[in-house]
């Protein structure tokens, strides 16, 4: 059954249905290689591996954003916000990158 | 007086309210989880070198968590197109799912705080570090009086750094092991004050679960009483459960990223 939305956009249920088997299928496959990655013998240290995991978890992440939350399809105003939001995140992790190794004077460390 | 634009698209924004209200709600979450993720990356550069946990946490169990949650994203989209198509029966059941998936996703978190709870070190007067999970304690066990004996299901180790990186020890047996309480300096459980890692694990996954408690209450909500406003106003319900199902889908990227931060790396 199509039946149009508020959007004009038309709604199926069958192609709904399709569209999130394919979205599970890539999340169990990314998962599977964010546990081979954990798992393997790449590199020395955390690191790399940490970063190659983030980075498969971010692509999760898009599929999740992008087609069940439709941030593929948004109003202007989401991006807005959302624009806003991405740049105060990076702040707030560029100051923790920043202020890694910044200990105050008198500071016990290790 | 009549809420405005809970229907129509409110012409300045494009969206209807409850919509762009639900987006601002989320942009703050992303900073509420980005300040304790900023914690976590602080606490993890700052541990002594060998002293930050590894494969402290059950990956069979967390990867389980993640399928149950990416499922249960799924379900709650399919809720909100089967209103779309004005299908309450198929709503019902998708959602009915999507309450299960919850709550077979926290019965999990539950088991594994429980298993963090009973698993305890044990600093020794010798020096060495018992570790396991609690068997059982005598009648008469008292630390302080330093009477009775304590069971644990685990193993002895020389040095607390040994404790750390469990990937990394080959796979040894755990035995039962009785220590007197004239022999404990310290014991502790795998609870939040445990340590750095226990910490902000407890902090990011307690709020995660709540948020998911949250969630599950209000979907239940819609799932038991939303048939009077879907035979009233399908529309406005329709959008409800988008909303509801914007915050389902935040949760559920939330875990995306704690799943691999936490038990993965």
């Amino acid at each position: 059954m199509i039946v149009m939305s508020e959007s004009e956009k038309p709604v199926c249920l069958k192609s709904y249905i399709r569209l999130c088997a394919v979205v599970f299928l890539v999340v169990v496959c990314t998962t599977s290689a964010m546990i081979a990655t954990s798992f393997s013998h790449i590199g020395e240290g955390w690191t790399l591996k940490v970063a190659l995991i983030l980075a498969i978890a971010v692509v999760n992440a898009f599929l999740v954003a992008g087609y069940l939350m439709h941030l593929l399809s948004e109003k202007k105003l989401v991006y807005t916000v959302l624009a806003f939001t991405v740049f105060f995140f990076i702040g707030l992790m560029g100051l923790t990158v920043w202020a890694t190794n910044g200990f105050p004077p008198g500071t016990a460390t290790h | 007086m009549e809420i405005p634009y809970t229907i129509q698209i409110r012409p300045d924004t494009g969206l209807y309210n409850a919509k762009l209200g639900i987006w601002l709600f989320l942009a703050s979450e992303v900073m509420l989880f980005g300040g304790l993720f900023s914690a976590y990356i602080l606490l993890r550069v700052g541990a002594e070198p060998g002293m930050w946990p590894h494969g402290w946490l059950n990956v069979t169990l967390g990867t389980v968590n993640t399928l149950l949650l990416a499922l249960s994203a799924i379900t709650t989209l399919l809720a909100w197109a089967a209103c779309k198509v004005r299908d309450f029966g198929k709503f019902k059941f998708f959602h009915a799912c999507t309450i299960l998936l919850a709550l077979t996703f926290l019965g999990i978190k539950s088991y594994e705080y429980h298993d963090k709870l009973i698993h305890y070190e044990v600093q020794l007067t010798n020096g060495k570090f018992a570790d396991g999970h609690l068997v059982e304690k005598s009648a008469d066990f008292d630390l302080a009086k330093k009477t009775g004996t304590v069971t644990l299901h685990g193993r002895i180790v020389e040095d607390e750094k040994e404790l750390m990186d469990l990937r990394a020890i080959p796979a040894e047996k755990p035995a039962e092991i009785t220590v007197a309480a004239a022999d404990i300096k310290k014991m502790e459980n795998y609870g939040p004050k445990h340590n750095t890692f226990t910490a902000i694990y407890f902090t990011l996954t307690g709020l995660h679960a709540l948020h998911i408690l949250g969630g599950t209450l209000v979907i239940f909500y819609f799932w038991a009483f939303g048939g009077a406003m879907w035979k009233t106003d399908p529309e406005r319900f329709t959008n409800r459960i988008e909303v509801s199902g914007l915050f389902w889908h935040f949760v559920d990227l939330v875990w995306i990223f704690l799943f691999p931060v936490l038990y993965l790396t």
